[in-house]
């Protein structure tokens, strides 16, 4: 919303300074977005008379110019066409910086003839792109006048911000009235009274609504006979352009300025061009069709309500009017509407029909619920004053909807819910200065709404209407009271364990990534998504049309945009959301990584490698232990999804329950993706580690550290090649649960010596005895248990 | 006794002289070893009277001892010396580069996501979560936002596909729907922050799709707005790290609160840098405001009896004001140069005790 501080002054009797107006401006909730003062744009022109315009000696297009600056003559070579002694025109000396070319304006010797200073044309003024030749001022311009002052550019543009819910300040007798009520000045009084009219309205109003009549609830019109449409006067037409629109016309600059100056919307017909004797307000019919005043062709249907006359729709009620029957210069007789439109129907019609106007802006507010009344009394004035002619007695249709229900309201609430106390009077004074009706009722007020204030419901929003004017810098600010002497624990387990994945993963040297919810549904299929409850109906491009099953096509792709930028070795991980359906149970919490590239870089004293799919089972191990999963029960499986390769992936399982995937990445899918590989990867399903039962216990277990000498033995054992090294494992700690500490896998070898199909796998293993250290022939004993024992499981055999 | 001498000087000078740990042994095995001069004297002793055999072997013991000690000490001499030949042999290029280790970061949304918890936190407030794909009553209705309501489009919403009933999800585009879900569970007071990823219909230099918000609520019987404010200017200081900086709450609409602020704090832009604290401008941060009675109706509290404030703020605006961190759209690249440019360690867990920013 924009207004000048002149216009302003219109409505609000008032010395503040500007800042102060603009201060207080912000601290109402009208936003001050942009103070424009064009006065500092065109500080040096001046109105100047070219006294003399002889030929250049030199130069059959330039002109030699004498300019009268008010007591000082001036020589400037000039090469616009129109240039001529005894024009007016505005003049800049030499030094200016010319808005429209960003140029310092400097003496100069065109073709050897001296040229100080500058006459502007619209485009090196910066108004317009008009470049065909100087500024032609009126003939009665003052000489020497400032062209500041003589434009009227002295007037600073205010821009505010304006919130949704206000529509009375969609105008600027609004803001003038908040401002009043906040100290800055008094609001003056309405300017306007009712408009007889001297004969009765050829067109009468109609409403054809049916159920449906607070689509439109009141329409008042009023026809005028005899007007003269000529251009607006100066300082309507300077208002108009001060705030960015274009003067047509008075009758259309008439209903443009009560939009702005009242948040009145009008329109006007051109009552010739209607058929019929009346104008009805309906819906549309589907596919009925309108040329609007923007001279574009709208389809509607029948949500949208229509001003039509006997031969079809005239008007998109709230957001447009028709080309056919609008004004023009030859426009003589005239029909003005000033209606009520419900504001969801309106912002609805608009925004199907993708038109953004004035009108529309403050119906999709809503208006003050008396102006279709008043607003004929001020279109009557204005036309009359401006065009002349004869004014009808109005036709209505409809009625002014009913006033709402008084607001009970407790000046204590300023304090208990606005935590500053404000005297019962002074909260009083404060709603009458915003047109409140109040009354006492014992200890409360009784507040009847104005009805320019569709947006007040209740006592907290008049709560906010006294705390406002007073400024909520009013309130003072007080500490939360502190629940417990101490800090409590402020997140959850689930909420913790995200962050201990986050730093083990970290801390194993990954850097972490957030990466798009959504993604390309072609690369969600390739990770079992793609599903279409969760493809988005108005995506914001098409490779980001699918909520991600899968964190992972995120970081490989990521992976594959450092290599292009010469980043070859990525380690990445994200924890965060994926999805499997669109319901509660659908979002999972997922931390992933991927390792591509190498390790590191060459280095003298060891090679960089590839990551492979024990980094990755490495790193999903660390976070499952990080978060407490009992890593030492989960089994590894050898069936991880699709999306890995099959023969270098696997699952950790907590019994049916998978805890994470991990692998190298397909091939396949790389292509897929164009990414280079090999990629290591590990998906880690957060939400489904256990949850200690209960308070889980702080104390650790007691430490049991055996005196007794550590026996470590040798085996290999040869075995069938699908047999997994875990089974062997498993059989040796199976031997002897007590006494066996630790085994490790030191070596696995395949080779024909050993046999077809069989691998010979080395492992280490500790004996740890807790009541004696151990005799030879125990030892050996053990190491039977052991070789039987992985015979019986595995069917291996000690290697000879 | 006089040769007994001349033997010690003469063992000595050889054990002296013993250029070697190999020498040295030698003379050990010669003399003192099982065949050695001396113990070959020591066994001719026996062959004398009791008197002459005790003073005799005193006497030879001492030389023995005496030889034996020199043997110690030139060992241990010898045995240094052939230590700092061996590691001065053992020399290395100190100045070639270390192992190469790669240090992981994490997100700025990550740490900004936990200073604010440390701050909240230290206030009571405890962490919420909810959907980030929610349904149209948790995400709108419930926050006094109707069905048509302009602050529906002003959302610029992601809908999925309509449903054969006629309802339509949404991925939420703020975090509020968090509120609503807390207070339909948990009867107040309530004191919650809900921080999370959401989702706009809206891309350009200061937009992405996807961009982070928490959202905090307060349900009692007495919060009011100087709480509201209290909270705020505290957190304000608190996260920007800046004990004065200046905060200023303007009137402002939402439809979930009544009345409803927006903050601003204060900054400076001289020369194009923006710098928080100084300085006579104004950067907005955060939306808040008094929880509207028709939204606590809508979860069942009675708005008569209980009070409250909420509001949200993005974290990607707060991080890159904090951090200095110029563009919102690289944030979601995961560019390795910017992770680890503007990823923080993974030392500790912000407190404000320790301290937020490391």
């Amino acid at each position: 919303m924009k207004f000048t501080l002149g216009w302003l002054k219109d409505h609000l009797d008032t010395d503040a300074p500007l800042d102060e107006i603009t201060d207080r401006l912000t601290s109402l909730g009208l936003e001050l977005e942009e103070l424009h003062d064009r006065a500092a744009d065109y500080e040096s022109f001046v109105v100047g008379e070219v006294v003399s315009c002889e030929p250049h000696p030199d130069a059959d297009r330039l002109r030699v110019c004498v300019v009268d600056t008010g007591g000082t003559k001036i020589q400037v070579v000039c090469g616009a066409p129109n240039a001529r002694a005894g024009m007016k025109g505005v003049f800049a000396p030499s030094g200016t910086h010319i808005p429209g070319t960003g140029l310092d304006l400097k003496e100069a010797k065109i073709r050897g003839v001296d040229s100080s200073g500058m006459l502007c044309s619209e485009r090196e003024m910066g108004l317009s792109d008009d470049h065909d030749g100087i500024i032609d001022l009126p003939a009665d311009a003052p000489v020497g006048e400032s062209y500041v002052s003589y434009m009227g550019l002295d007037d600073p543009v205010i821009e505010i911000a304006l919130t949704p819910d206000r529509s009375d300040c969609a105008g600027v007798r609004g803001i003038a009235r908040d401002l009043a009520a906040a100290g800055v000045g008094t609001l003056k009084p309405w300017p306007y009274e009712e408009v007889k009219g001297s004969f009765d309205s050829p067109i009468v109003w109609k409403r054809d609504l049916g159920d449906e009549g607070k689509a439109c609830p009141m329409v008042v019109g009023r026809a005028f006979r005899g007007v003269k449409n000529g251009p607006s006067p100066e300082w309507l037409q300077d208002r108009l352009r001060a705030i960015g629109l274009r003067p047509i016309s008075a009758l259309v600059d008439i209903t443009n300025y009560v939009t702005f100056d009242l948040c009145r919307p009008l329109h006007v017909f051109d009552m010739d061009k209607l058929s019929g004797d009346a104008l009805t307000m309906r819906f549309a019919k589907n596919d009925e069709e309108i040329e609007a005043l923007d001279g574009r062709s709208y389809t509607l249907d029948d949500t949208m309500v229509v001003i039509g006359d006997a031969k079809g729709p005239q008007a998109i009620g709230g957001v447009m009017g028709g080309e056919v029957t609008g004004c023009t210069e030859e426009t003589t007789n005239v029909f003005m509407e000033a209606a009520l439109f419900d504001p969801v129907r309106t912002a609805a019609t608009g925004r199907k029909l993708a038109i953004e106007s004035d009108a529309r802006y403050r119906f999709e507010r809503g208006l003050d619920a008396e102006s279709a009344l008043w607003g004929a009394d001020v279109a009557a004035k204005l036309i009359q004053e401006l065009c002349g002619g004869e004014v009808s007695a109005v036709t209505v249709a409809g009625e002014i909807p009913a006033p709402r229900a008084p607001i009970l309201f407790d000046p204590n609430r300023v304090e208990t819910l606005g935590g500053v106390a404000v005297p019962s009077e002074e909260a009083r004074r404060i709603l009458e200065g915003l047109g409140f009706k109040t009354q006492k009722q014992g200890d409360k007020i009784e507040a009847l709404i104005p009805s320019w204030r569709p947006d007040v419901e209740s006592e907290a929003c008049l709560v906010e209407e006294v705390l406002r004017v007073q400024g909520f810098d009013k309130i003072p600010a007080v500490p939360l009271e502190r629940e417990t002497p101490l800090s409590r624990p402020a997140i959850s387990l689930p909420q913790r364990r995200v962050a201990f994945a986050k730093k083990v993963l970290a801390g194993r040297g990954m850097l972490e990534a957030v990466t798009w919810s959504f993604m390309r549904d072609t690369e969600a299929q390739l990770f079992d998504g793609g599903e279409e409850t969760l493809r988005l109906a108005n995506p914001i491009s098409a490779d980001l049309d699918v909520m991600r099953p899968s964190i992972l096509p995120n970081l490989i792709a990521a992976a594959g945009r450092n290599a292009d930028r010469g980043n070859g070795d990525a380690a990445l991980f994200e924890v965060g959301a994926a999805w499997q359906s669109d319901d509660a149970k659908g979002q999972r919490t997922v931390a992933a990584g991927v390792r591509a590239g190498m390790s590191g870089p060459r280095h003298w004293s060891a090679p960089p490698r590839a990551g492979d799919v024990f980094d990755a089972k490495a790193d999903a191990l660390a976070v499952l232990g990080a978060c407490g999963a009992p890593v030492d029960k989960a089994q590894a499986t050898a069936d991880a999804p699709g999306w890995y390769h099959p023969g270098r992936s696997g699952a950790l399982r907590l019994g049916p329950t998978v805890l994470a995937w991990f692998g190298e990445i397909h091939p396949k899918v790389l292509n897929a993706l164009d990414v280079k590989g090999p990629i290591a990867a590990f998906e880690v399903f957060l939400d489904v580690i256990p949850q200690p039962k209960g308070k889980p216990a702080k104390a650790r277990p007691l430490l049991k550290v055996s005196t007794f000498q550590p026996v470590n033995r040798d085996f290999a054992f040869v075995v069938d090649q699908d047999v997994p090294a875990a089974k062997l494992i498993g059989a040796i700690r199976n031997a002897d649960k007590k006494l066996v500490a630790d085994v490790s896998v030191f070596d696995v070898f395949m080779g024909k010596s050993i046999g077809e199909d069989k691998k010979s796998v080395a492992l280490a293993v500790t004996l740890r005895p807790l009541q004696a250290t151990m005799t030879d022939a125990e030892i050996d004993a053990i190491a039977v248990k052991i070789v039987a024992n992985v015979e019986k499981q595995t069917g291996g055999v000690l290697r000879g | 006794m006089e040769n007994l001498d001349q033997l010690r000087e003469e063992l000595l000078a050889s054990v002296a002289a013993a250029d070697s740990l190999d020498a040295l042994d030698s003379i050990r095995v010669s003399e003192l070893g099982r065949k050695g001069r001396v113990t070959e004297m020591m066994k001719g002793l026996g062959a004398l009277d009791p008197e002459q055999r005790r003073e005799a072997g005193q006497a030879l013991n001492a030389v023995k001892t005496a030889v034996s000690d020199a043997i110690d000490a030139r060992h241990s001499g010898l045995a240094e010396a052939a230590l700092d030949a061996e590691l001065a042999a053992d020399r290395v290029d100190i100045t070639l580069p270390a192992r190469p280790e790669s240090e992981g970061r994490l997100h700025p949304i990550s740490q900004t996501f936990d200073e604010i918890i440390a701050i909240f936190g230290e206030m009571g407030f405890s962490v919420a979560e909810g959907p980030d794909i929610e349904d149209d009553f948790h995400n709108f209705t419930a926050l006094n936002i109707p069905p048509e309501h302009p602050a529906r489009q002003m959302h610029d919403t992601f809908y999925l596909p309509e449903k054969p009933d006629g309802e339509r999800l949404v991925l939420r585009t703020h975090t509020s729907p968090v509120q609503i879900r807390t207070m339909q569970e948990t009867p107040p007071p309530l004191r919650i922050i809900a921080p999370g990823r959401t989702y706009r219909c809206d891309s350009d230099m200061t937009h992405t799709p996807m961009f982070h918000q928490v959202e905090g609520l307060i349900v009692d019987e007495t919060t009011h707005m100087g709480h509201l404010k209290g909270c705020l200017i505290e957190f304000c200081r608190a996260y920007f790290e800046v004990d004065d900086v200046p905060v200023r709450f303007r009137p402002s609409y939402f439809p979930f609160t009544e009345p409803s602020a927006e903050v601003d704090i204060g900054c400076s832009r001289k020369g194009g840098e923006l710098k928080i604290g100084e300085g006579d401008d104004w950067l907005e941060i955060l939306g808040c405001g008094m929880v509207h009675p028709k939204v606590l109706a809508a979860c069942g509290i009675d708005p008569d009896k209980y009070q409250g404030f909420a509001f949200g703020m993005g974290i990607e605006r707060i991080a890159m004001l904090k951090y200095g961190i110029p563009d919102l759209r690289t944030f979601f690249d995961a560019d390795l140069r910017w992770l680890r440019h503007y990823g923080f360690v993974p030392l500790e867990v912000p407190t404000l005790l320790r301290g937020l920013t490391p």
